[in-house]
């Protein structure tokens, strides 16, 4: 099921403006990878590039390569319609379709595929993918609902829910828990613990604790300077970069020093 | 404290009271202003040239302004009296605004009622001269709802279409060109008046291509109309949807003109329905491009393609320039059912934008 991501020396623009350079990394299938860095430095930006999202903002390109398990995911031949399908997203901020009941909004991704479903598939869907994110007990009575009636930390167990719903080999996450108070972080984190059983997920954070948690590797990303695009510093085992960091910036970034 | 009596402490309550709140006019104050304020006016209407109801009323709020301020600023100080001067000012000025409209509405209700009954509604004009009572305006019904209808079939789904070419699709063109012309039409034609596209359409319609004049060439008129309102109405409507909401379905796989027909449109429902009447309820009015495009018609004709048609404002433009009592009466007969025609087009635009659009939990 869950496949390797490899990039190499990738570029990404924001119409001219170059916004990460020169970056290449490796994630490994079942494992949980983190990027962490100050605010600004493309985090999200390589993020988005990993599942062809980055293009949907009007004059954003990608340079260099991207495979997933070898198949370059620029590919001409490749349908970003596809490439979605398989690297599933959550947002930072929760984002249920707020014309959508609970029980919409969790299969919206197979509706809106196009295939039909009989009801007995899509109610087994709804159940698997809700318990997945660990939300079925808390909304089980209540599936007919609006989907923006839920608390923040339950709307983005939605989203978690809605994404895997699709049965996608990797789940990319955007600071999936900044908006949230500290008990759904935790229940956000014990997901992603169970989550990696099955998918590859790689986690931007702004929390080192929370990366320090969750992830075997750690990203961390830096920019050289205000307009000056981002750049991969250094990536290696989570228990690598916290203790003995091979670069200077990273240790000053762990240890507070700036950021 | 205990060593304080009752009426001490009553008394140093008093005074904590009075610094807090500071001296306030009494209760009966501004309606005693009000009372002095009318009983002055009058009193000037009779002694002075201060005359007529309109004058009069000036006089009384003007002098209540003066008396409530003056009064206000003895007791309570400056800062409460600019206060009920803008307070009084507010409502005076919404009651000025509100007037013309209630007013316009009355009159419509009043006169309209008088001459409307089954008849006035399932007949037509059809040899009943100006100066006889009865008759009706059955065949401009048939002809606002046909022509209106038609204008609607074309002109929502093609305005719909052009905002959504606007919003989703133009900025990921390669030239800006084709949005911005469109954008200047779009532009243009909001600002062309209703006369000179009837006059366009006659002469492209009915000139140059031989058409014959009728409801149907009266829709193509009505459809330029409403194009730019829906045309601008749904354009900010579809600006408004998050791009989280667009990026959380293109995420999960939802090819791109499904995510505008599925997430999109149904978000922003409520906004599109709204404007795409208020579209409508402003064609329904129009006169100037029916009389150049379909003119008048005293007889039903229920073949929008075929020969002129009535429609309710030509009927109401026609009923009152014969001038006679029965005939300006059936005028405003025709301007209540226009009205209420458009409140029931909003009303159920309204039920339907509930029903479908956004669920609040
Ligand atoms: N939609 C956008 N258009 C133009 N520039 C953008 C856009 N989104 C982000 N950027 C720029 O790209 C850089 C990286 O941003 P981002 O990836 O959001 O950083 P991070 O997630 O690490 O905080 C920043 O300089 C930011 O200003
Ligand atoms: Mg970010």
């Amino acid at each position: 099921m869950a496949k390797r991501i490899d990039a190499t020396d990738v570029d990404i623009y924001y119409g001219a403006f170059k916004a990460v350079e020169g970056v290449s990394f490796a994630v490994e299938p079942r494992s949980v990878t983190a990027f962490i860095g100050p605010s600004g430095c493309g985090k999200s930006t390589v993020l988005r590039a990993l599942n062809r999202m980055h293009e949907v903002i009007p004059g954003a390109y990608v340079e260099g390569k991207i495979t997933l398990d070898g198949e370059d995911i620029y590919g001409s031949t490749i349908d970003p319609v596809n490439v979605r399908r398989t690297i599933g997203m959550v947002f930072q901020r929760p984002n249920p379709f707020p014309t959508m009941s609970i029980y919409d909004n969790v299969v919206a991704g197979l509706r809106l595929e196009g295939k039909k479903r009989s009801k007995s598939d899509l109610d087994a869907v709804v159940e698997g993918s809700l318990r997945g994110a660990n939300l079925w007990d808390e909304v089980k009575d209540r599936l007919a609902r609006p989907g923006s009636g839920l608390s923040g930390g339950q709307q983005q167990r939605l989203c978690i829910a809605r994404a895997i719903a699709i049965e996608p080999q990797v789940l990319l996450m955007d600071e999936p828990c900044s908006a949230l108070d500290p008990i759904s972080t935790l229940a956000i984190e014990d997901l992603i613990d169970q989550l990696k059983e099955r998918f590859t997920i790689v986690i931007v954070t702004h929390n080192m604790q929370q990366a320090a948690r969750v992830s075997e590797t750690t990203a961390f990303f830096n920019l050289a300077g205000v307009g000056k695009p981002g750049k991969l510093v250094e990536i290696a085992p989570t228990d690598v970069i916290f203790s003995t960091p091979t670069q200077q910036a990273t240790e000053d970034y762990i240890s507070g020093r700036f950021g | 404290m205990s060593e304080l009596t009752r009426d001490e402490r009553a008394e140093s309550e008093e005074l904590l009271h009075r610094a807090l709140a500071g001296a306030r006019l009494p209760r009966w104050g501004i309606a005693a202003a009000a009372v002095g304020a009318i009983a002055l006016a009058i009193i000037l209407n009779l002694t002075t040239s201060v005359a007529g109801v309109a004058g009069t009323v000036v006089v009384a709020v003007l002098l209540f302004l003066a008396i409530q301020t003056t009064w206000s600023f003895r007791v309570e100080g400056r800062r409460h009296a600019v206060d009920r001067l803008a307070t009084t000012a507010v409502y005076a000025t919404f009651i000025v605004a509100l007037a013309p409209l209630v007013a316009v509405l009355a009159t419509v209700i009043v006169k309209g009622m008088s001459v409307i009954s089954s008849t006035f509604l399932t007949t037509s004009m059809r040899n009943i001269s100006p100066r006889s009572e009865g008759g009706g305006l059955y065949h401009a019904l048939i002809g606002t709802l046909q022509q209106v209808g038609i204008a609607a079939m074309f002109g929502v789904p093609l305005g719909i279409l052009t905002a959504i070419y606007l919003v989703e699709y133009a900025p990921f063109a390669k030239s800006r060109r084709l949005s911005r012309a469109i954008s200047f039409f779009v532009d243009v034609m909001t600002g062309v008046p209703s006369v000179v596209v009837g006059l366009f359409i006659f002469t492209a319609f009915v000139l140059t291509l031989g058409m014959e004049r009728s409801g149907f060439t009266a829709s193509l008129a009505l459809t330029i109309l409403m194009l730019p309102v829906v045309v601008r109405s749904t354009e900010e409507m579809l600006r408004i949807v998050p791009r989280e909401l667009r990026e959380a379905s293109y995420a999960l796989g939802i090819p791109k003109w499904r995510t505008i027909l599925k997430i999109v449109l149904p978000t922003a429902l409520g906004g599109i329905v709204t404007g795409a009447m208020l579209a409508i309820a402003r064609v329904a009015g129009e006169t100037a491009p029916l009389l150049l495009t379909t003119f008048l018609s005293q007889s039903i004709n229920t073949n929008p393609f075929k020969g002129p048609q009535a429609a309710l404002p030509t009927f109401i433009w026609d009923q009152f320039t014969s001038a006679t009592d029965a005939s300006v009466n059936r005028a405003w007969g025709g301007a209540l059912v226009l009205i209420v025609l458009v409140m029931v087009l909003y009303g159920a635009a309204k039920i339907i934008a509930r029903y479908t659009g956004v669920k609040r939990g």
